[in-house]
């Protein structure tokens, strides 16, 4: 098998796997919150409700297809799309696993390892406004404009702190590949260990860029009625919700790589390279993914939503001074030892 | 292959410029230079500047675009008003641009026209090695130009101050 060959494959797999996750996401955050809530949750829908996404997938293709009268119908229509796709292109750098060999040839397991791969997804991420921007915009309505405006606000105001955690990361780990960053982190030597505020820093940006509640002021329903996505009906409004879950997936993947340890455990990264490792490999990295998801979730239905001006401040005056405090600390850390 | 790739994405590059000018619609010019910068972006990574190609995306595409949108989404440009044509700026417009192809054409004329990638020493564009030429051999421009931008904050901050009203 070609590496072309393998490397089609690959991306197809990781593909329909963000979908897939997305989908039952959508899934465990209702039955998350119906726990936290005293409830029961979905259990109509096949045995425990399992089949919920899918009903709910196919009610948003069934219904009806809707284009406001005044709006820009071309930006309208892109908006979605280009969110979607932002969504989906960062999951080419991560790595899932070291490597398979198959005949003797191993392939690694990462769509491409560019050795800028970190500032690639940093790249992708401060795209992902676009999509929102002009689906807000095209919208021809004041909600929408204002949910759109808020997310823009929002997720420049938190690149720049997240930027800052990750040169911290950098200057610790001497690559932007993240491949090196993962390998960096066998065993025990974690980056969390390491780099604990910047941690908690990116952690914080990436609830905000994933426009996540307690940050989820972009959809503000109580103000804005649905946010940027108020004029969107059927699947393109489907596309949004979608990619939203994509986008708290690649997040915790992210987290998941560069903080702790990617596909690395302990004891798997001590066994001989073999198709089981990279079984127990995949499991690992799927296992700390999951845990983040999670982490979205609780996060989501325990912590009430920050007012505007508040989130401001937390983001130019609290997030972005730590950081470069945390920036200084790192850099005596590493001249001290 | 690389010079066919290249003639490609040259064109393109120089279409969608022209649709910045071009289109009448404000956010429309600027999702096409949003393009623009992208396919710049694709030239940087054939000269294997993969670190510039992203930093281009990042800080142009990614930022300073987002800003553009913003501002012009404030303004509400959505219909295409033609008000009272004044003269000046198309005459204004007509000297500078003359005398900018002026410019170009007689350097030129002067330049010799060398092959699409003059470039040799291919791993110039990596992180470690735009890092050690910038914080060695250019480090005291580098830390000026940082001057320059605080400097250039710090009056944007002094702008936009709301004047405290007791």
């Amino acid at each position: 098998m070609s590496i072309v060959v393998f490397k089609i494959i690959y991306i197809s797999v990781i593909f329909g796997l963000s979908l897939f996750i997305a989908m039952y996401s959508t899934y465990a955050e209702r039955k998350v919150a119906a726990f936290l809530q005293d409830r029961i949750g979905p259990n109509r829908a096949g045995p425990f409700g399992l089949l919920q996404p899918l009903a709910d997938g196919l009610k948003l293709f069934f219904k009806e297809e809707f284009i406001p009268a005044k709006s820009d119908k071309m930006l309208f229509l892109m908006g979605p799309g280009f969110f979607m796709i932002t969504a989906l292109m960062t999951s080419a750098v991560i790595p899932f696993g070291s490597e398979i060999t198959m005949d003797g040839v191993s392939y690694s397991l990462q769509g491409t390892d560019l050795n800028v791969g970190l500032l690639y997804i940093f790249g992708v991420v401060s795209l992902g406004v676009y999509g929102i921007l002009i689906g807000g915009w095209a919208s021809n309505n004041k909600f929408s404009l204002l949910g759109a405006i808020r997310a823009a606000s929002q997720n420049i105001s938190y690149e720049l702190a997240m930027g800052l955690s990750i040169i911290a990361l950098v200057m610790l780990s001497s690559s932007l590949s993240i491949k090196t960053i993962v390998d960096q982190q066998s065993g025990w030597h974690w980056n969390v260990f390491y780099q604990p505020l910047g941690f908690i820093i990116f952690l914080i940006c990436a609830f905000a860029e994933t426009n996540r509640a307690p940050f989820d002021l972009p959809e503000c329903e109580t103000e804005l009625v649905g946010g940027f996505h108020t004029e969107f009906s059927s699947m393109k409004l489907g596309f949004y919700l979608f990619a939203e879950y994509i986008n708290m997936f690649i997040s915790s993947a992210i987290l998941a790589t560069l903080y702790f340890g990617g596909y690395h455990f302990p004891f798997v990264s001590d066994m001989d390279s073999s198709w089981l490792r990279t079984l127990l490999e995949a499991v690992v990295i799927f296992g700390k993914i999951f845990f983040f998801i999670f982490l979205f979730m609780w996060i989501r239905w325990t912590l009430p939503r920050f007012r505007f001006d508040q989130l401001m401040n937390l983001g130019w005056k609290v997030l972005i001074p730590l950081a470069v405090v945390n920036i200084l600390l790192t850099g005596l850390f590493i001249l001290l030892k | 292959m690389i010079d066919i790739i290249f003639y490609v994405l040259s064109a393109l590059t120089i279409i969608s410029a022209t649709m910045v000018i071009v289109s009448k619609h404000p956010i429309r010019s600027i999702l096409f230079l949003v393009l623009t910068f992208f396919l710049i972006s694709a030239h940087y990574v054939l000269l294997n500047a993969q670190f510039l190609a992203l930093v281009n995306i990042v800080v142009y595409a990614g930022a300073i675009m987002v800003l553009f949108l913003f501002v012009v989404m404030f303004l509400n440009l959505n219909e295409e008003v033609e008000k009272v044509r004044h003269y000046f700026p198309w005459f204004a417009a007509v000297i500078s641009g003359g005398s900018l192809m002026l410019i170009i054409t007689s350097a030129l004329d002067k330049s010799v026209l060398l092959s699409p990638y003059p470039v040799k020493d291919y791993s110039i564009g990596l992180v470690e090695n735009l890092g050690s030429v910038l914080y060695r051999e250019y480090l005291l421009p580098m830390e000026l130009s940082a001057v320059l931008f605080f400097i250039a904050m710090a009056g944007v901050m002094l702008l936009s101050r709301k004047e405290k009203v007791d």
